[in-house]
């Protein structure tokens, strides 16, 4: 199968700020690849400042990045001009890891949800409420939410309405930065089914970028290990979690499940 | 509406302490207006002694101060004892030719701040915004007075400018355009010098509120849904940044009367400041109480205009108010 979005050699670096200390850049991300197949997910694992969130940022068109390709929908996206890049964006949407900053604290969850619409001028004004009722719906919100505000949901809500966000241009590839771990862990798992079933229904790809392990083997096809911006492991879940050779999934494992739980873990699948 | 009703009550309340405490202070300081004349020898202690009746400086302050508000309640500010007439034309006179000048001022400031804040913060940490932070940084540094006189021997050493006053002599002569031409050119000045003092902190202040909202990430959604770097500066994150703005505008239209009053007496400017200052050294008290009262109803005012904007401009306040 044709692979949703094929990355070859992504290095992102950052240039040192302001004057006279360019000297300082950092490479943030260091020649990575990998591949997504459609309606299948790949999780991103590492510890925090392994730049797993920059690969997300870079993915998402937020980042420009510094070297290497992203193949999308049959073009390099890096290589896009900003106003060719316009039609590329909703076919790839990002959802971030805290929607209590995610979501414009302002707005009501239908001018949050139906934003992308007016912001790619697809559909009427009038309609775009429509529109906004129906991908609530998809992640099971009724429209009595439609005229809250972000502050009158629970973080479980919010997520879910970041998420109906990103649906509502219909993308074929959610990339979703670390967005279970602001929540409790009853509603993690909640928002963790409510994916694997939109998934299912909508045939999404995800890029799920998490430092969670025990997640990661919930979701995930496929594991890709990230440690200083480098991809140290990569495989079938399965795979990654029964010989967990590299220290830094070591380190994961130590952070996040005893040995015996990915066994269970495994097992399960 | 409630949270307006209450806004307006806690104005009410302010300026009600305001006006007793300027009054308590400017009595129970030691001495009064007519002291000095005791050691006049061509007045009489009977004239003297008439005098303080008249004026009833000998009346207890309690009395004096229900007198005194009773009189604001219908407009009477009181009695000037330097200048034998009431004080509120007196204000009025002084009070316009300082918004004349403050306001042309913050207008300056305000159409300065906004634009350059806004461009600053979406260059931060690049080199045109960190040279701007230094130039900032060192007009914060500069004290006014300084500054001021500085600009004083500049003017007076090139004769480009006028040193000092609102008007040339022989003003009343002038025609309409010659007139404006005259009042602006003796703004430049004082205007410069306001502005150098307000700009710095205004733009920081600018450039930090936007600054923050241009890192919330919904600013990064809107981004990842395909928005235009404008549209997302100006309708997504100076909305965002509005809170802080708004309240710093709400108290530079508060500041209007209050702020220039050093500028006006360094630079002779025929407003408040210089009035105010020879009031308090005569103890001219109720001249001095009027002055603080109008002050700090600008302040109230500008408070207040704040808070109707926040109404205006931010729906959670408008829709959260009748429960908090």
């Amino acid at each position: 199968m044709e692979p949703m979005i094929r990355v070859e050699n992504l290095v992102k670096r950052y240039a040192g700020r302001g004057l006279g200390r360019r000297a300082a850049a950092f490479t943030a991300v260091d020649s990575v690849s990998f591949s997504i197949l459609p309606g299948s997910t790949l999780a991103l694992v590492g510890e925090s400042g392994s730049g797993k969130s920059s690969v997300g940022l870079c993915l998402a068109c937020l980042e420009r990045l510094t070297s290497g390709q992203i193949w999308f929908d049959g073009h390099d996206v890096a290589t896009l001009a900003e106003r060719e890049l316009r039609a590329v964006r909703p076919r790839l949407q990002m959802v971030f890891q805290d929607p209590a900053t995610s979501l414009n604290p302002r707005w009501t969850v239908r001018e949050i949800v139906a934003e992308p619409l007016l912001v790619q001028g697809r559909v009427a004004n009038r309609e775009r409420g429509v529109h906004a009722a129906q991908v609530l719906e998809r992640v099971r919100l009724g429209a009595e939410y439609l005229e809250r505000r972000p502050a009158e949901l629970s973080g479980g809500q919010r997520q879910r309405v970041a998420i109906a966000r990103a649906l509502i241009l219909e993308p074929k590839l959610l990339i979703l930065d670390e967005v279970l771990s602001a929540l409790d862990c009853s509603i993690q798992a909640q928002i963790a089914n409510l994916l694997v079933e939109l998934q299912r229904a909508l045939g999404l790809a995800y890029l799920f970028i998490t430092h969670d392990l025990k997640m990661a083997a919930h979701l995930a096809d496929e594991i890709a290990v990230m440690s200083r911006g480098k991809i140290v492991e990569q495989g079938a879940a399965e795979e990654i979690l029964r010989d967990a050779r590299h220290a830094e999934m070591q380190n994961l494992l130590g952070a996040t499940l005893v040995e015996r739980e990915v066994i269970a873990v495994v097992r399960e699948r | 509406m409630c949270f307006l009703l209450r806004r307006l009550g806690h104005a009410a309340f302010l300026l009600l302490g305001v006006s007793v405490l300027a009054f308590a202070f400017s009595t129970l300081a030691p001495g009064n207006y007519f002291d000095e004349m005791r050691l006049n020898p061509q007045i009489s202690a009977e004239r003297l002694s008439a005098l303080r009746a008249d004026y009833q400086v000998d009346r207890p302050m309690a009395v004096r101060y229900g007198r005194w508000a009773v009189a604001l309640l219908h407009g009477d500010l009181g009695f000037s004892f330097a200048y034998n007439t009431p004080v509120a034309p007196l204000l009025w006179t002084r009070a316009r030719n300082t918004l004349l000048l403050t306001g042309t001022a913050t207008a300056l400031v305000w159409m300065l701040a906004l634009p350059l804040g806004v461009w600053s913060a979406e260059r931060r940490g690049r080199p045109a915004d960190v040279a701007l932070s230094w130039a900032t940084a060192v007009l914060l540094i500069v004290p006014d007075l300084a500054l001021a006189l500085g600009l004083l021997v500049l003017a007076v050493r090139s004769g480009w400018l006028p040193t000092g006053g609102m008007v040339s002599v022989g003003f009343d002569g002038f025609s309409t355009g010659k007139k404006i031409r005259d009042v602006a050119l003796h703004l430049v000045l004082p205007v410069t010098v306001l502005v150098a003092s307000a700009l710095p902190v205004l733009l920081r202040h600018v450039r930090a509120a936007v600054a923050e909202a241009l890192e919330a990430s919904f600013l990064r959604a809107a981004e990842g849904h395909g928005i235009s770097r404008r549209r997302s500066l100006y309708r997504y994150a100076l909305p965002a940044a509005a809170h802080p703005l708004i309240a710093l505008f709400g108290f530079s239209l508060g500041t209007l009367l209050s702020g220039s009053l050093l500028v006006e007496v360094v630079m002779s400017w025929p407003g408040l400041g210089p009035f105010l200052l020879e009031a308090i050294l005569a103890r001219d008290l109720y001249v001095v109480i009027g002055g603080v009262l109008l002050s700090t109803l600008f302040l109230v005012a500008g408070n207040f205009a704040a808070d109707l904007l926040l109404y205006w401009a931010d729906p959670r306040i408008r829709e959260e108010a009748p429960e908090r």
